[in-house]
């Protein structure tokens, strides 16, 4: 309670986010989220498999199954709440929740609160972390690059930038790679265009913001680029095929994972 | 492109095609911004700065009603009259009485967005009365009979190749240059004469203080103290959020209002206005009146998290750093007030149902919350506009006007659906499940996601199953 007092009123004085982080677990919970569940399933299970070979135990509950985002940012929060108590429930453990997208980690973590009222949420939604921000900052985790010399560029979605602060850890865990070059591309910083249903109400907002965000990505001239965000993904990916280009996002777990020449799942 | 927010979809795609606009508008809001980052950067202090504005502007908005009668009653013991107008039919009636009353038919002007929400100007033209905008982007678009498209650079959507041009075409005698030194000073000698001749000069005002009444007014170009000082009537023309408590809160606010906007630690000119001339005095207007609308802002008042629309002090930094502002530039929007802060303060001003397509016109992303200099959460009352929008209008008296106009009964039956399949893990399952064997029959076409993007292509087998599937192999192994 006290350390969380503090950490609000440091936060409240600085610009960089501070967050207390707690020691490295014997196990966690998963959160794959919906998109990567029925689309990306790959980056699942290598977030299963980099977690375990740094020796943790991963809880996968079969009964999760979307963090709320969709009817949430439409309007509609009261069919959002109930999916989002539905989840809550399912993480009853005081271990760490390890979330596979920054949009989402941002949503529970930082939503719930405005969609549920439940005296023990404040708990709960510490212990919500983006993967790369739990391999960087709880596991201090020191990546063995096996991988061949390449440049890679990296695409922060919105929600893991401002509201995780994800896109420092995803950087710092890069920079571990030593075959790898990290490049910064053009306005990294601004957003891909997707935005959930934005990209279908608003399609040529979307599109030309999309068109951008591909142009400045191929214009760095990458091997390929890396994002914690399939739905960023979803969308420049998409944008890529659709022009042929020849450069393909990697979302940041399968990535990991195979640069420390973990089989490709 | 229509001014109404319900042409946005229309001025949108207009506006995309437009690729000189869009370069126009991408330079000087990346110009804006990087001169914004340079200040920002180079003052640690500016974080706790941000959250200083926000307490105050909060405090100030908690004490509104007393704070302004408070100023009114400080503005009219240093001899300012205030008029206080509803609606902009109000303010516009207000302001041509006092000209008829004056006999002024002259009038110069110095920005004021919010006489751009009562369209001042055309009430004033229709009246007899001649206006000329002496702020130079206002005054570009003024030539042109367009409307500003930034609440600080109005003529943010012109380079200095039509700026040239529109000279060329509306000033006598200047012959086509694009010396940018050459057409700004063509420009102030068609507006000295001007300023000369004028028999009423209008202004806005940045901030009101309530314990000192005075009129405070940030500028950089110094038409605004030529407009508050030359002409024998001035009328400040302001919108009721813009009172602050004492003088001390001035500086914090400044300071922010100038670093967000451009850059500056300090604008050219700030002027402090607290009463007309005294007799011994030798200028300054001999009356000076305050116009303060309201035109919806109390509603939003009313409204604990709508409330905090209210503490903006329009710097513009929220459209320098938006992504959809940035390419579709302000016109698009339809509104006075474009961009982030327009998409939140708009429908409080017109309703929902004219503005509709505003809250949803955002990703989301958050830049524009990140850059706000007193901390609007500028995503997530977009999100409360989102949920008024499509709610069931049951009160008496609505939260935001028009509120309900967005509801699509399919589109809430669509939200109903998925909210039944997310709830349980088991419909949710079944769900994925059949989407995994139906996936070659998905459609492959989904508009307008498909027409510049391919679609994502639905697994095999889900990550439930393959979780499943591992945990089976891997007992079997063991």
């Amino acid at each position: 309670m006290l350390a969380a007092f503090i950490c609000r009123k440091l936060n409240s004085m600085s610009s960089l986010p501070l967050r207390l982080y707690p020691a490295k677990p014997s196990k966690v919970y998963l959160y794959g989220t919906c998109l990567i569940d029925s689309l990306y399933p790959d980056s699942g299970i290598a977030a299963i498999e980099l977690l375990e070979s740094q020796g943790i135990e991963v809880i996968f509950e079969q009964a999760q199954s979307c963090c709320g985002q969709p009817p949430y940012n439409s309007g509609y929060a009261h069919q959002a709440a109930k999916v989002a108590e539905a989840q809550v429930a399912l993480f009853p453990l005081p271990i760490p929740i390890v979330v596979l997208s920054g949009s989402c980690a941002g949503m529970i973590r930082h939503h719930y609160p405005e969609l549920l009222i439940d005296h023990a949420l404040g708990a709960f939604c510490e212990r919500v972390f983006e993967l790369s921000e739990f391999l960087y900052h709880v596991l201090n985790i020191q990546l063995k690059d096996k991988g061949a010399p390449e440049r890679i560029a990296l695409h922060t979605s919105c929600a893991a930038r401002r509201e995780m602060h994800s896109h420092i850890s995803c950087q710092k865990l890069l920079q571990q790679l030593t075959n790898v070059t990290l490049v910064e591309h053009q306005d990294a910083n601004e957003c891909c265009g997707f935005g959930g249903t934005f990209a279908l109400k608003h399609g040529d907002i979307s599109a030309a913001m999309v068109q951008d965000k591909t142009h400045n990505l191929l214009s760095v001239k990458v091997d390929r680029y890396v994002s914690a965000d399939w739905g960023c993904m979803a969308n420049i990916n998409g944008a890529l095929a659709k022009q042929q280009a020849p450069l393909e996002g990697m979302h940041i777990a399968s990535y990991l994972w195979q640069r420390m020449g973990g089989e490709k799942s | 492109m229509t001014f109404a927010p319900e042409s946005f979809r229309d001025n949108v795609s207009q506006a995309l095609k437009d690729q000189q606009l869009r370069q126009n508008i991408k330079g000087a809001t990346d110009y804006f911004a990087a001169n914004r980052q340079r200040t920002v950067a180079a003052d640690e202090h500016f974080e706790q700065l941000r959250e200083q504005g926000r307490l105050i502007k909060q405090r100030c908005l908690a004490k509104l009603p007393e704070l302004l009668e408070q100023l009114e009653h400080k503005l009219t013991a240093n001899g300012i009259k205030v008029h206080w107008a509803q609606t902009t039919e109000q303010a516009n009636e207000t302001i041509a009485q006092l000209l008829a009353q004056h006999g002024a038919t002259r009038a110069v002007k110095g920005k004021s967005m919010v006489s751009e929400e009562t369209e001042l100007n055309d009430h004033l033209n229709a009246r007899g009365v001649e206006t000329l905008e002496t702020d130079m982007g206002e005054y570009i678009v003024q030539l042109e009979h367009e409307r500003p498209s930034h609440i600080l650079a109005p003529a943010i959507h012109k380079n200095k190749v039509e700026v040239a041009q529109i000279f060329d075409k509306h000033i006598e005698g200047l012959g086509y240059t694009e010396d940018v030194d050459a057409l700004i000073l063509a420009a102030r000698h068609v507006m000295r004469d001007k300023f000369k001749q004028a028999d009423v000069g209008i202004t806005g005002v940045n901030f009101a203080v309530a314990q000192t009444g005075t009129l405070c007014l940030v500028e950089n170009e110094g038409n605004g103290r030529m407009c508050s000082t030359v002409p024998d009537l001035h009328i400040a023309i302001t919108g009721i959020e813009k009172v602050v408590e004492s003088l001390s809160d001035i500086p914090p606010l400044l300071s922010l209002l100038t670093r967000s906007a451009t850059g500056q630690v300090l604008s050219t000119y700030f002027n402090m206005i607290s009463h007309p001339r005294k007799s011994g005095e030798k200028d300054g207007p001999k009356a000076v009146h305050l116009v303060l609308l309201d035109n919806g802002r109390s509603d939003a008042f009313g409204d604990e998290a709508f409330r905090q629309t209210l503490q903006c002090i329009r710097c513009s930094a929220c459209m320098n750093h938006c992504p959809v502002y940035r390419r579709v530039g302000g016109h698009a929007y339809g509104t006075v007030y474009p961009g982030p802060i327009g998409q939140i303060l708009t429908p409080h001003m017109q309703g929902l149902d004219k503005t509709q397509d505003l809250p949803t016109a955002s990703t989301l992303c958050g830049s524009c919350a990140e850059v706000c200099p007193v901390k609007i959460p500028i995503p997530q009352l977009l999100l409360r506009l989102r949920m008024f929008a499509q709610m069931p209008d049951k009160d008496e008296k609505p939260v935001v006007a028009g509120q309900g106009a967005g509801r699509k009964s399919a589109e809430a039956f669509i939200w109903w659906l998925w909210r039944y399949f997310h709830q349980s893990g088991r419909r949710y399952r079944l769900l994925t499940y059949m989407l995994t064997k139906m996936r070659w029959a998905l459609p492959r076409v989904i508009k307008p996601w498909t027409d510049s993007r391919e679609l994502p292509t639905v697994a095999k087998m889900t990550l439930h199953q393959r979780v499943k599937q591992r945990q089976r192999q891997q007992g079997a192994k063991r």
